[in-house]
């Protein structure tokens, strides 16, 4: 009997895996790597100019080569006659792939309790099964900042780019230190808090933000003087912001609190400032300019702060900050959405701020303002083969990504939204069985 | 006492067929003409009087208006929103799962600058909706966006068809179910509500007409039923009056309302959001008047997880008739945009996407005789467009609503308010629009949530 049941075992085993794919239909793309020729493409390089009737060989997860004749004898050849080639866009702030679901709360894993929490870790709650990560990407969309909301130092952000089985082979190799500069501006139309109300939140958290960043620097002189030091991961981090070791990230919108920003910066010199959100930039743009501070906007399809702003204040900030001498770097400040960047560019781009202008805003400017330019940002050789194929102005609406690819790895062109689509178009029973 | 009621409501009556609301003459000169339902004119001339479409051709001349060159620019119909909750004071009357008898026409906000920004995305028309606290909400309202009139009055679109809001799913079985303790708490509650306030109307309507024969009787003593504003708005869905609008999301909830309306044989309902319709669009297609989406809004809430950008185009190929809407002060600013969407998902041809935004909203709210389309006899609702309004790049120049101009880029005035509050010493400056306009002023059910409930909740 037992003999019996070890066959039996040992024939289940053997089995298995014929059962296993004679009961499974479909086909599952994975992303994959290897050397690929995109082939006679127009490559629009972002710094050098475009290049017409250009080939562009990937391998071992880089740009290996461009040229006009480029010939490879184990590469995949992909043809892109007529298309165009375009470096993977930025978007400067987001929460993808830290909420799944807006209203469900335990999906939602960016924003920890507490108003000192600077060591949390963006990186950490990165899902890189996120649903929206793959809508996401097929849109050109590769590398995206992820922010942590909550109170005035909400954790740490972390870029990364939207391909890899963890965090880390995601990561893109940029962090910085999240600040919510004490807001004069109401958070929505649904904000009711009084005037006086707002004035007196946001003096408690300046005061609140001063102490807190003179007890960061004194730890920071003790780190430095190699003091003994308890276990105080909140102060560790923020001295990391005070030291300039870690870059600031602060979210400042109404035009007020800008300027008191740029003084509050005024006499820190060491520290790596970026503006973000910056949604009244343009009021004070020439400030931002003087203090040559860079900025990441967005979205610019929102409205107007104020009731008596011009129309169109959202699309046209942008082209304002880059006039008056600005960095500018732009975001949706989205969630499941992201995949809208290029339109906000491209309306930035109608308002202001011109086409190549706004391409660079999110490609190479947010690559350097984030410090991955060497690796991110434009099709050159030596850098990450993170990039996509088009079939015109990725701003364009009807225009379509054909193919996308993330540190050298072909990204499948399908997600959710593409499966559902293919599945429902042509239903079978339609209306009677 | 009698004889003054009389006269008051005859100066009321006085009063309304009096207030004109104003019509423009007009003569638009070399455009690249969308008519929408008649292709596209080259270098054409649209010739406007007293408010309509009186001609459209070549070498036009005349009219008492003035002439504007739009030379190298685009003429469309003026952008139609079927789900809007802009001009609106309040959205919501979440008192009980059924307030059909309360009408959005009673709170227009004239001077909301949502309504100028409208304007000058193209949108010149909007479907001012009540929110989806119930599952039979109140009765919406058709506006033009005649903005500067201090009259709510004017603001109404007169011709439109009476509409009403229905909503299924999440909202109304939270708001009332799970904060009230009441039914709807489940999707199963919600057709319960629907069909008993149905049924129930059937047994009003029979009260009346019984009574109606009774008192054809001599000497008849028969006493009327109780006027019941509520089920008589019931009633009217029932006679084909109302055009159901319904706040839905999956495609269960979908296709119970479409068997409820076949059981009680109503035709006129639109279905809104709709994020599963693309599951059911053969039954969309043959029992309803189409459905309303938004272009690529998702994974808000859970009911709207499993959607797909590609729901517009599915809907549109398996011959239902689809809009693209709002339910956004933001979005109805661009919703040219949000149409160009479904070329990038699915594929959609300029003709099929330009439908989305004019023609077929306008025949989800009965008003597809009047405007829509740019033909002769219309209402001259038109924008001019500086390129092809399906490209991100194409700016508005100039909108219409009766022939009268209500925005024109060359002329903005930076503050566009028709009034600034006298006991605001601040201008409060605003980070976003908030989100959940369909549960707008539901707040007072939820104060004891420590978290946000109401980002991004439609």
């Amino acid at each position: 009997m037992r003999k019996f049941n070890l066959i039996l075992f040992a024939c289940t085993f053997t089995l298995l895996p014929l059962w296993a794919t004679a009961q499974i239909d479909g086909e599952v793309v994975k992303p994959r790597s290897g050397t690929f020729l995109l082939r006679n493409a127009t490559v629009v390089t972002v710094n050098k100019g475009i290049l017409s009737n250009t080939s562009v060989l990937i391998s071992e997860g880089n740009i290996t080569a461009i040229g006009e004749n480029i010939s490879s004898t184990d590469a995949e050849i992909i043809d892109c006659s007529g298309k165009y080639i375009y470096p993977g866009m930025f978007d400067g702030g987001t929460k993808l792939g830290m909420v799944e679901i807006n209203s469900v709360a335990e999906t939602n894993d960016n924003a920890e309790l507490g108003n000192v929490t600077p060591n949390m870790q963006a990186l950490t709650t990165i899902n890189p099964n996120a649903v929206a990560i793959p809508v996401t990407r097929v849109s050109g969309v590769t590398t995206t900042l992820a922010v942590p909301s909550g109170g005035l130092f909400p954790g740490t952000a972390a870029l990364i780019n939207l391909n890899g089985y963890t965090p880390d082979q995601m990561y893109a190799g940029f962090k910085g230190v999240v600040m919510n500069f004490p807001s004069s501006a109401r958070r929505s139309t649904r904000d009711r808090r009084s005037d006086d109300d707002i004035k007196k939140d946001a003096e408690t958290a300046m005061k609140n933000i001063n102490e807190l960043w003179q007890r960061a620097t004194m730890f920071q002189s003790f780190r430095e003087a190699e003091a003994e030091l308890d276990y105080y991961p909140e102060m560790e981090h923020l001295s990391k912001a005070v030291s300039g070791e870690l870059p600031l990230l602060i979210e400042v919108n109404a035009a007020k609190d800008i300027t008191n920003t740029l003084e509050w910066l005024a006499d820190k010199p060491n520290v790596r400032a970026i503006l973000t959100g910056v949604a009244e930039g343009w009021r004070v743009a020439d400030k931002i300019a003087a203090a040559g501070i860079p900025v990441i906007t967005g979205p610019m399809l929102s409205i107007p702060t104020r009731e008596s702003d011009r129309y169109d204040a959202a699309y046209t900030n942008p082209g304002k900050l880059l006039a008056a001498g600005v960095k500018v770097g732009l975001r949706t400040n989205d969630t499941e959405n992201v995949r809208n960047l290029p339109f906000n560019a491209g309306f930035a781009a109608a308002y202001g701020m011109g086409k190549d202008e706004a391409l660079k805003a999110v490609t190479l400017v947010p690559a350097e303002i984030f410090g991955v330019a060497d690796r991110l940002g434009s099709i050159e050789q030596g850098k990450s083969a993170t990039l996509f194929v088009s079939d015109g102005d990725p701003f364009e609406t009807k225009t379509q990504i054909l193919h996308v690819f993330i540190d050298g790895y072909k990204i499948p062109m399908t997600n959710r939204h593409i499966q559902l689509y293919q599945e429902f178009l042509e239903r079978d029973p339609g209306l009677v069985k | 006492m009698r004889k003054l009621i009389f006269i008051f409501s005859a100066f009321l009556i006085f009063g309304t067929a009096s207030a004109q609301t104003k019509k423009g003459d007009l003569l638009i000169k070399n455009a690249t003409v969308i008519t929408v339902t008649d292709g596209i004119l080259e270098d054409t001339d649209i010739l406007v009087e007293n408010g309509l479409i009186r001609r459209i051709g070549k070498g036009l001349s005349g009219g008492n208006g003035t002439t504007i060159d739009a030379k190298g620019k685009y003429v469309m119909p003026g952008i139609i929103d079927a789900h809007s909750h802009i001009a609106l004071d309040v959205v919501n009357e979440a008192t009980s799962p059924i307030t059909s008898e309360v009408w959005m026409g009673d709170v227009i906000d004239p001077y909301d600058i949502g309504i100028y920004r409208a304007l000058a995305g193209g949108t010149t028309i909007s479907h001012a909706m009540h929110g989806s606290a119930n599952a039979i909400g109140g009765q919406n309202v058709t506006l033009k966006h005649r903005y500067g009139t201090r009259n709510p009055e004017d603001l109404i679109m007169k011709e439109a068809p009476r509409t009403i809001k229905f909503a299924l799913g999440e909202n109304p079985t939270r708001v009332h179910g799970r904060n009230n303790n009441i039914q709807p708490r489940t999707r199963m509650g919600v057709e319960a509500v629907i069909r008993n306030g149905f049924s129930e109307a059937q047994q009003y309507k029979r009260r009346w007409s019984e009574y109606d024969q009774a008192q054809k009787q001599r000497n008849s003593t028969a006493v009327p039923p109780k006027y019941d504003a509520r089920l008589q708005t019931l009633v009217d869905i029932l006679d084909g009056k109302v055009i159901i609008h319904c706040h839905s999301y999956r495609a269960d909830e979908i296709y119970m309302l479409i068997n409820v309306c076949k059981d009680f044989d109503i035709k006129n309902i639109v279905f809104s959001h709709v994020n599963e319709g693309f599951k059911v669009a053969p039954e969309l297609a043959e029992y309803t008047m189409g459905a309303s989406v938004f272009a690529d809004w998702w994974a808000y809430k859970f009911e709207v997880y499993y959607s797909t950008a590609f729901n517009a185009a599915i809907l549109n190929r398996n011959g239902v008739v689809t809009s693209i809407n709002s339910d956004s002060g933001e979005l109805i600013r661009h919703l040219y945009h949000e149409a160009a969407k479904t070329q990038r998902y699915g594929g959609l041809t300029d003709q099929e996407a330009l439908e989305l935004i004019t023609i077929n909203p306008a025949k989800q709210l009965g008003i597809a005789d009047k405007v829509g389309s740019i033909e002769v006899g219309k209402q001259a609702d038109l924008v001019i467009f500086d390129s092809h309004p399906l490209s991100v790049y194409a700016i508005p120049q100039m909108t219409f609503v009766d022939g009268v101009k209500y925005f024109d880029i060359n002329e903005d005035n930076h503050d566009q308010r028709i009034r600034v509050s006298a006991t605001e010493m601040v201008e409060p400056i605003y980070l976003k629009e908030h989100e959940h306009k369909c549960m707008h002023n539901v707040d007072f059910l939820f104060s004891n949530f420590g978290r946000n409930l109401f980002d991004h909740n439609h």
